[in-house]
Formats: C-alpha cells, sequence, structure tokens
C-alpha cells in the first residue's frame, strides 16, 4: 500500500521530506536540513542551514549562489552509506549532469529512491545513471509524453555541423543550458572532429571552467568578447535567453539553434524562433522513463514533475501503483 | 519521399522569404520528375487526390494508441498529424521510402476501406521527419509558409523563367506538370492551354507622387474612379468562364452569379464589387463574400457581385496587349455594347478639361465615398508587372490620428529581436476615469532608426509580459495614418482602421493630448 511510506516520506510545504531522518530533499523553501540532488537552480535553492549533496553539487552551488549555499556543507560520496536520523542514507549517479545523484533511503527494510532528473543516454560530462532496485520509486516526468523520443545526440551534433558547412557565412548560435548541456555539447562536438574555437556567452563560463578543473578537456572555448569580428561561420553557445535577445544582433546574420528536448516538437521551436533544432536532452524520453521503472522492480511509483498525469495513467494501466505528487517550484521547461 | 520530407523539414524553420527560395529551387533542380511535380501540387494546393484524412487519423491513433496517451500528446503537440509522426514507432527501414508519384498512383486505384491500412504500411517504412511530410502531403495543407506565388518564383529563379510566363500557363496544366518542367529545361514547347480559362499577368499602377503630378499632361491621360473592391480578370474560353483574382487564383466558385450562364471569348480586366441597385456597397460586404468554397443563396441576394470593368487583354482571340489604351478600350466598349455579359458593367471615363479640375474632383473623393482617381496612360501598351509612368494610382488623402502606443510584439524572421509590432489605442473620452481602448496595430512607416529607439522605449517601460507581447506605460504618441476607419464588434473600441501605417512617432508629445474615441467616431 503507498500509504505504507506516507509515514515517512511525503510532500511538504517546502518539497518532499523524510520524515524519521528529518531532512527534505531538493526544497524549494529554506529549510533546516536538505539533501541535493543535483545543482540547477530550480532543484538547488540557497538559504538552507545544512547542505548534504555530492561534492560537485556543492562545488557549483558555491559557484552559482555564493553565500547563500547554504551555512553547513557536507560533502557526500556516491555509493556511501550513512546513518540520519533513524534512516540509512546514500547516493547514487543519476546520468543528469556533473553531480547529479539519485538520493536512496532505507528505512525499516524498505528501499526509497528519488530520482531527481536523469537521463540514460551516454554523456562523457558526467557518470552514467545507476539503477538501484527499491520498492519506492520517486521519478521526474519532463518528458512523459509518447511522442517523446530523443534519438541519437551525435546525429543532431552532425545535423550543426552540416548546417554550418551549408552556410558558411553565418554565425550558428547555439541555445543551451549553462549547468550540463553546454559542457555536453562541447564534448560531442569534439568528438565529432570539430577542432575550431567554439566561442561562448558569458553566462556559460564560469561552469565550464568548473568542469575543466573537474578534468573534462574542451580544447578552445572562448568568450565572445574576445572575438575581433563577426564570427561568420563560427559556433557560438549561450543561454536560450540570449537567441533572440539585442546581444544577437552582433553576430553575422546568426542561424538561431537550440539544444533541448522540447525541440522534438516543431510548434516549440517555431515559437522561439529557433532555425535548427536540436533534440538533445539530458532528461529520460518516455522509452527511457519507462525501462528506468521496470529495472528498478519498484510496486510503488511517484511522479514528481513534468508530465506526471500521462505516465501515472501508462504506469497504471501496467499494475503499478502511481501516483503524482504535487511539488511546487520545478519549472515546466526543465531544460 | 527522402528529398522532400528534408525540404518541408527545412522549409518550416526557414524564416527568410530568401532562405524559402533558395531551399525551393535547389529542391527544383535536383529532383526528378514526376516527384517535383507532384511536391509543386503540394505546395500549391493542387494535389489531384483527396482522401478523408481526418477520419483515417483517427481511425489509426484509436486502434493502435492508448487513446488517453493519444489525446495527452495531441493536446501538448498542437496537430494530429504531427501527432502521429512523433508517436508512432521506429522500425528498422527495411523497404525503401516510397516516392511521391508511387503514392498517388497507389491512392488512385486503393478502395476507401483499404487506405489507412496503405497509409500504416508506408507509415513503418518512414522515418519520424518523412511520417510528418507523408501526412502533411496528404492532408492539403502543408502550413510550412509557402504560397504558391512563392514557389512559381522559385520555378521562375530556378529555371531562369520569367514569373509572368509561368502564371499564364498555370491554369491550364496539371500535376504532375511534366510538360512545364520540360519547359522550363527547355527539352519541349511551351505549352498549349488555349482550351480552357487563364489567368494572364496583370498591368499594376504606381501611386501618383508630387514629382509626377508636376509633369503630368492632363490630354496625355485616361482617367477613371478608382473602385473600392478587389481587382479580377474575368475569363471566358473554349465555352468555360474564369475569374482570377490579382494572384491567379480562381475564385469562381465563390461567384456563380457571375460565371454561370455567361459564355464569351475574352479576357477581361476590372473590379469585383458588390453591387445593389445602382449603390455600390462597401468593401466590407464584399468581404463577406471572399474566401469561401461555396455560397448560400442568402448570400447571393444580400450582397450580389458585380463587375466594372475597364480594360481588354484579349477579345474573341485576338491579343490587344499590344494596343494602346484608348483603342483596347475602344475594343472593350464595342463589344461589350454587343454581348452585354450580365452582371457587368463599364468603368466609367471622365473627361476633366485641366488640371485644376482633376484637382478639385480628387479633392472631393473623400466626401463622395470613392476610394480616388486612376490614370491611365492612352499610348500605353498593356504590360504585365509594374511598369514606370503608365498607370497611376492617386488615393484619397489618408485620415490620420493621434493613438497612445499600449502593447508591442516581437517581430519574425529579422525583427526576431526587436519589438516591432505595435498595438495603440486611443482615450475612452474625456474626464478621470477615461482609459486607453486598442483601435488597431501597424508595423510600418518607420525608419530602422526608429525601431532601435520604438525597441529601447518597449523594453525600459514594460509593465506586463504575455508570451511574446508586453504592455508598457501609456505615455508614446504614435501619429498614425490609415485609408479609412469602420465600425467593428470584433475590436473592442468597436472600431477597425484599414491600412494603418505609423507616420510619426511624438516623442514630444504628452499620452494625455492624445485622441479620443469620439474623434475617430466621427471619421466613420
Amino acid at each position: 500500500m503507498a500509504e505504507q511510506y506516507s509515514s515517512w516520506l511525503r510532500p511538504a510545504g517546502a518539497g518532499l521530506y523524510c520524515v524519521p531522518g528529518d531532512f527534505y530533499i531538493d526544497p524549494h523553501h529554506p529549510v533546516e536540513r536538505a539533501v541535493i540532488t543535483h545543482a540547477h537552480s530550480d532543484h538547488a535553492r540557497p538559504g538552507h542551514s545544512a547542505v548534504m549533496a555530492t561534492a560537485e553539487t556543492l562545488d557549483i552551488m558555491k559557484l552559482r549562489l555564493g553565500e547563500g549555499a547554504g551555512r553547513s556543507m557536507q560533502p557526500l560520496s556516491l555509493g556511501v552509506s550513512m546513518q540520519v536520523g533513524d534512516v540509512t542514507l546514500r547516493l547514487a549517479p543519476a546520468g543528469h549532469v556533473l553531480g547529479s545523484a539519485q538520493v536512496v533511503i532505507e528505512h525499516k527494510g524498505k528501499r526509497a529512491v528519488i530520482s531527481g532528473d536523469y537521463k540514460r543516454q551516454a554523456d562523457a560530462t558526467c557518470l552514467p545513471f545507476e539503477p538501484v532496485s527499491c520498492d519506492l520509486f520517486i521519478t521526474e516526468a519532463t518528458f512523459g509524453l509518447p511522442v517523446f523520443k530523443h534519438g541519437s545526440d551525435r546525429e543532431e551534433v552532425a545535423k550543426l555541423l552540416a548546417s554550418m558547412a551549408a552556410f558558411p557565412d553565418r554565425t550558428h548560435l547555439v541555445g543551451v543550458y549553462g549547468l550540463g548541456k553546454c559542457q555536453r555539447l562541447l564534448s560531442l562536438l569534439r568528438a565529432a572532429g570539430y577542432e575550431k574555437p567554439i566561442w561562448l556567452h558569458g553566462a556559460l563560463l564560469t561552469i565550464t571552467q568548473y568542469y575543466i578543473g573537474r578534468g573534462l578537456d574542451f580544447r578552445e572555448v572562448p568568450h565572445v568578447s574576445e572575438a575581433k569580428q563577426l564570427l561568420a561561420g563560427e559556433l557560438v553557445l549561450c543561454p536560450p535567453g540570449a537567441l533572440a535577445d539585442r546581444w544577437s544582433r552582433q553576430f553575422a546574420d546568426a542561424v538561431p539553434c537550440l539544444a533541448s528536448g522540447w525541440m522534438r516538437v516543431r510548434a516549440r521551436a517555431r515559437q522561439r524562433g529557433v532555425e535548427l533544432p536540436l533534440v538533445i536532452s539530458d532528461h529520460a524520453d518516455w522509452p527511457a522513463l519507462l525501462a528506468t521503472i521496470a529495472e528498478t522492480g519498484a510496486e510503488d511509483v511517484w511522479v514528481t514533475h513534468g508530465r506526471e498525469e500521462a505516465l501515472v495513467h501508462e504506469l497504471s494501466r501496467q499494475g503499478l501503483r502511481a501516483k503524482a505528487l504535487s511539488i511546487v517550484g520545478r519549472e515546466d521547461e526543465g531544460e | 519521399m527522402k528529398s522532400f520530407a528534408k525540404l518541408l523539414d527545412q522549409l518550416s524553420y526557414a524564416s527568410s522569404r530568401n532562405g524559402k527560395l533558395t531551399l525551393l529551387k535547389n529542391y527544383f533542380i535536383a529532383t526528378p520528375d514526376p516527384d517535383r511535380g507532384y511536391a509543386l501540387a503540394a505546395l500549391t494546393d493542387e494535389i489531384p487526390v483527396t482522401i478523408p484524412l481526418r477520419r483515417i487519423l483517427t481511425e489509426l491513433s484509436q486502434s493502435r494508441f492508448d487513446p488517453v496517451l493519444f489525446e495527452m500528446s495531441r493536446d501538448y503537440v498542437g496537430d494530429s498529424a504531427e501527432t502521429l509522426s512523433l508517436i508512432w514507432p521506429d522500425k528498422v527501414l527495411a523497404e525503401d521510402a516510397p516516392h511521391l508519384h508511387q503514392i498517388i498512383d497507389t491512392l488512385k486505384t486503393t478502395p476507401r476501406n483499404q487506405i489507412s491500412t496503405q497509409l500504416a504500411a508506408w507509415l513503418d517504412a518512414l522515418d519520424v521527419t518523412e511520417r510528418w511530410a507523408l501526412l502533411k502531403f496528404l492532408s492539403g495543407a502543408l502550413r510550412v509558409g509557402v504560397s504558391a506565388r512563392l514557389a512559381k518564383l522559385s520555378l521562375a529563379g530556378a529555371f531562369n523563367r520569367k514569373i509572368e510566363d509561368i502564371e499564364e500557363l498555370w491554369h491550364g496544366i496539371e500535376p504532375p506538370y511534366t510538360e512545364l518542367f520540360d519547359w522550363l529545361q527547355s527539352k519541349a514547347a511551351r505549352p498549349d492551354i488555349n482550351q480552357v480559362p487563364v489567368f494572364r499577368p496583370l498591368m499594376l499602377a504606381h501611386p501618383l507622387d508630387d514629382a509626377d503630378w508636376q509633369a503630368l499632361e492632363i490630354e496625355d491621360f485616361a482617367v477613371e474612379w478608382k473602385w473600392d473592391g478587389i481587382r479580377v480578370q474575368f475569363v471566358g474560353q473554349g465555352g468555360r468562364t474564369g475569374l482570377f483574382s490579382r494572384t491567379g487564383d480562381n475564385i469562381a466558385a465563390a461567384f456563380p452569379e457571375l460565371v454561370e450562364n455567361q459564355q464569351f471569348e475574352a479576357v477581361l480586366d476590372g473590379e469585383l464589387l458588390v453591387k445593389r441597385g445602382d449603390d455600390i456597397a462597401p468593401f466590407a460586404d464584399l468581404q463577406q463574400r471572399l474566401n469561401r468554397k461555396t455560397v448560400k443563396a442568402n448570400m447571393l441576394q444580400d450582397n450580389p457581385a458585380h463587375v466594372r470593368l475597364y480594360d481588354a487583354l484579349i477579345i474573341e482571340g485576338e491579343d490587344l496587349r499590344t494596343l494602346p489604351f484608348d483603342q483596347r478600350r475602344d475594343r472593350l466598349e464595342k463589344w461589350h455594347a454587343v454581348n452585354q455579359l450580365h452582371h457587368t458593367d463599364l468603368s466609367p471615363l471622365i473627361l476633366p478639361s485641366n488640371k485644376e479640375q482633376l484637382q478639385s474632383l480628387w479633392a472631393a473623393t473623400r466626401e463622395n465615398g470613392i476610394e480616388g482617381l486612376m490614370l491611365k496612360l492612352r499610348v500605353s501598351p498593356y504590360i504585365s508587372g509594374r511598369p514606370k509612368g503608365k498607370w497611376y494610382k492617386w488615393k484619397r488623402t489618408a485620415l490620420s490620428a493621434d493613438c497612445v502606443l499600449m502593447y508591442a510584439q516581437r517581430g519574425s524572421g529579422k525583427r526576431s529581436s526587436y519589438f516591432s509590432d505595435y498595438t495603440f489605442g486611443v482615450w475612452t473620452d474625456d474626464g478621470p476615469e477615461r482609459k486607453l481602448v486598442p483601435v488597431g496595430k501597424a508595423y510600418s512607416g518607420f525608419s530602422d532608426e526608429e525601431l532601435q529607439r520604438l525597441d529601447k522605449f518597449v523594453r525600459n517601460n514594460t509593465v506586463e509580459r504575455f508570451g511574446p507581447v508586453r504592455s508598457v506605460l501609456p505615455q508614446l504618441v504614435l501619429e498614425v495614418s490609415f485609408d479609412a476607419i469602420n465600425r467593428s464588434n470584433r475590436h473592442k473600441s468597436g472600431l477597425a482602421m484599414r491600412f494603418p501605417r505609423i507616420t510619426n512617432i511624438r516623442w514630444d508629445k504628452p499620452a494625455s493630448e492624445a485622441d479620443t474615441l469620439s474623434t475617430l467616431m466621427k471619421l466613420v
């Protein structure tokens, strides 16, 4: 019965709360004790007293939030269990971005896993998702509709390079999320043999530098302000919001591109004025959500954010006990 | 199918007209017959088979997918055909994708009750973009921002021909247009189109500016009233009658009273109007009749159509286009007097004795409810396009009002980083409770420098954001000129402007001094 978990794990005002451990997972408001799955701003909020997360997540939170990152920061090593209150807690890699983790909680012989955001595609910039068998799986559902199937990221990069060859006089301007997507795309481009400098918008520099410090080699990734000309024929990465910003006017007849799982839907690309949509996502697509849930063996599944209705419907059809958790503060965009 | 899917995919994201033209040109040059012909048919809405696609899509989605999941997906994607193409399982592609001509040929012979099985078999053999393209192809509405005119322009560009020559052929040929492509590639002579009514490219007028007026000698020009309808070409050929809009679309189906029991052999130029008794109805009444596939009886009775003729391109098989205007007019008058086409009359020639009299006729046009004057060089042949110094349109002076900028919306294409579309309003009336109500929208009339400044104003004075639209503080006065203003129950203010453009940005004028609704009401 689902109720057996709600005595120790339940949505409270600030987010998902573990009662016997007395901590929140990715709380939206400041709390005493928080476990953070990854450093994206809709999961890692400022102002908590004590924060537990992977060392990478804590580092990135400090870079982004400064003093607000938390009063006491306790790094947890992946796979190492520790006792917190009346529960055993450990983290397992989630494959979403550098430092991202699932939260594994054991209490009275039952195991619950909170996925955070995750993907199953390979990504050279972070550890792969590790399936953990459990009784209760609490999953995201950003792309929880059967129309979402992400396809091969290498083919999408090949599409970008083909467009650059077809329009050698234009700047290709690719909107990417600053943490994760940016660095994954850099890595994919280098793996595809793209050797020229890849220019970065200022907002992407800090986190990219952090990835480089962690041993990733992106080769030349200069700041756009160092450019001497309009960057015709060059590749520039920027936050998605900058695509239609005044900033974008400085380039040579820019081709607006956007790397996101949403780009599978044409209307989404057109609304944003995107000429070259690139379906590259750091979230599980529909088949990956279903496969992962099956793999965990969980009989209870709670769905936290995204298109939870459709996923709950499909899981119920399969005979699982599934329900949608209404958790405040998650951004619908999620990419 | 592969190259067509790629074309459609790229067109759907291309933002500039030139980008689309290039994509189309490359496609038509690189693709063999008859597939490129069927692609052209799809782009011009002339696909030669119709299938009940909506019913088939429903049937396929309901029999193959969970209805709840499909419905949720469709709500999210916003388009049934796209949803089906996305949700359809990817197969290992063993078969080659079918060619467009194979699709057409197969559908022509497939019994109705087997179409959905056939469609499913094709979808199984295609990738996601091809599935989408196939469904769009069969839907008859591509919605990739390409008009029939743009498709024809790309042909002209690709094969170095004149667009007029292609348009003149257009209504005499059918998909897959093999004889058209043979001619475009100089492999065959021009197709013979003399058996059916076809559209001939029109001669268009320039606006009359001050310099033109100064240089104008009155005796060189024939003068007519400028009628407030739409330009049409009325064609009788081989016992059939066609009515073409200025873009060459045959709109005869919407105007049965004009083409039924109407037999003649001629190509005539005129204005389509709604006429009740001796009165020409306002343009809004004609609008009720446009863009309809069928007409109801009460429409025919309430808004009867009429063609006011002013030129003839061909009469009884004789091409008059090389003759001067005076001779064509003379031939038209004599022929019309004998043939008495019903629902037609001739646009009368006005004969002012001097320029002063012409000027006063023009000055009185607004008062007399006339849109303006047309001046036509008497010695000029009928030349398609917009030749210089031959025909002038002299519109009545524009009306003007001082309005307040209320909302701004992002432009598209090159203007997508600018707030370049402006909605403006006027004050409800004097008094402390007065509010602004929107009266129109404009996105032209200003220079690039002014656009930069307007964009900055919008960003610095934003009150609220609604997606691509921002509401701004009511502080900036725009001087808006417009041809006319009419009552409209589609707008909150109850008014709609015709052809508004921004003529001046009044950075200096306080918003409180902008015009009021009652002032605009007086201009209706």
